[in-house]
């Protein structure tokens, strides 16, 4: 939040805290981080081997944040290019 | 027998202090940053704050639950495989593994990349190299990416780079040969961080870090300043962090201007303002360490300045915490003891927003 719009600390916890529905103390609480993360498929540490990693879950940050990642657009971007070539 | 603490100097040297030392050496430090940058001093509570990290009786602190910040790395992987000049562990492991493993067992928030060599100008001659690194790396990580470079003006002078040597012309009295030189090589520096953001924003950049900016000064400064306002119309939604070098741009040009303010003589309160103007996204404070200074002097003037900037910031201000800066002591192991009661200072009194 800070790199994509600038929030200053306490206002990009609050913003991330809503949109994850908990508390802004749990942000930093790992035992409640881990499973958001994990039921969100938004990437964790330690995740299970199919976990969602990488720009797949940057994709889903993005979404659930409701915010523009560059790296997601440009992947996106790439994704649903046509498949006919140039002429 | 009088109780004493134990903390260090900021070349390292753990010393023992009383707490009258340490209450001398914290409100001397305040007062130093609160005359030169012209900014309020920490006020007596702060002070006793101050006190109470500084002579806390553990090796390590932190800060209170609910009160973390996240940090904008400038290199952590270029640490795990670099040498030693560039306080690296020398660790025999491909870049893109220490991308990985700094995200992962570091458990980074961000994650810094950037060319061995961390400055600009070399970056522009294998850019490709460099998108292919950054898109690769991105695909892997799920924490933000950013791409840091130094403007580092200092290489495009002679035998460096092509343009006459300021600290030469200087010293000789050439002083408007040296301001012309620095003009000169300010043009070329923009041009070049324009071209090298461009290229990796095509690759998917989300974040580029203006590491260590005003290094060589006011024309320093001001290319860096000129470079964002530029990249932010070609490049949107890449994040921009200017990351600066030191409390104090110096003067090398001295009359060197932007937007109608003269650049040498800033102090972060002027220097965060300067940087939102061009448009940068987060400001990287920083506050060199006098090493023949006590921590408890060094950071009290880190802390002093911090809180008047964070102040008078409409963007976030993460000040920097490496060895030499923001009350860390110039140590390439830096100490941990120090390194957290930093953290927790700069973090609960001067209301940093990340570090």
């Amino acid at each position: 939040m800070q790199l994509t719009r600038r929030m200053k600390i306490d206002e990009a916890k609050k913003y991330v805290a809503a949109k994850l529905g908990i508390s802004v103390l749990d942000l930093s609480n790992e035992e409640v981080m881990c499973q958001v993360r994990e039921d969100l498929d938004i990437g964790v540490i330690s995740g299970p081997a199919v976990a969602t990693k990488g720009v797949a879950a940057r994709c889903r940050i993005a979404k659930l944040l409701d915010i523009s990642i560059h790296s997601v657009n440009v992947f996106k971007e790439k994704l649903n290019a046509p498949l006919t070539p140039a002429a | 027998m009088t109780e004493k603490f134990l903390t260090r100097m900021g070349d390292g040297e753990r010393v023992s202090l009383t707490a009258a030392e340490i209450r001398e050496d914290l409100e001397a430090g305040n007062q130093d940053a609160a005359d030169r940058g012209k900014i309020p001093a920490l006020s007596a509570d702060e002070i006793d704050q101050l006190f109470a990290i500084v002579t806390d009786p553990n090796r390590i602190t932190g800060v209170k639950p609910g009160n973390e910040v996240i940090t904008t790395d400038d290199g952590g992987p270029n640490m795990i495989v670099c040498d030693k000049p560039d306080g690296g562990v020398g660790l025999p492991m491909g870049y893109h593994n220490a991308v990985l493993a700094f995200e992962r067992l570091c458990c980074a928030d961000t994650i810094g990349v950037g060319h061995y060599d961390y400055s600009c100008k070399p970056v522009k001659s294998l850019i490709n190299y460099e998108k292919q690194r950054y898109y690769m790396y991105s695909q892997a990580v799920t924490a933000p990416l950013i791409y840091g470079t130094q403007p580092n003006l200092g290489v495009y002078f002679k035998p460096d780079g092509p343009f006459p040597n300021a600290t030469e012309l200087i010293p000789e009295g050439k002083i408007e040969e040296g301001q012309r030189a620095q003009e000169a090589a300010a043009e070329a520096l923009t041009e070049d961080l324009i071209y090298i953001a461009k290229e990796l924003y095509s690759a998917g950049c989300d974040g580029f870090n203006f590491d260590t900016c005003a290094s060589a000064g006011d024309a320093d400064f001001y290319a860096s300043l000129k470079a964002v306002e530029a990249i932010k119309k070609i490049a949107p939604d890449m994040a921009i962090e200017m990351g600066m070098a030191s409390e104090f741009i110096l003067g090398m040009h001295s009359e060197i201007e932007y937007q109608g303010k003269r650049l040498a003589g800033m102090y972060p309160t002027k220097q965060v303002k300067v940087v939102e103007a061009a448009g940068a996204d987060i400001f990287g404070m920083a506050v060199n360490v006098n090493t023949s200074e006590s921590f408890p002097w060094n950071l009290a003037r880190a802390v002093t300045f911090l809180k008047a900037t964070v102040k008078v910031a409409s963007i976030p201000v993460h000040p920097n915490v490496g060895m030499g800066v923001c009350g860390v002591p110039m140590l390439e192991v830096p100490p941990i003891d120090c390194v957290t009661r930093a953290s927790k200072a700069l973090v609960e009194i001067g209301k940093a927003d990340g570090l």
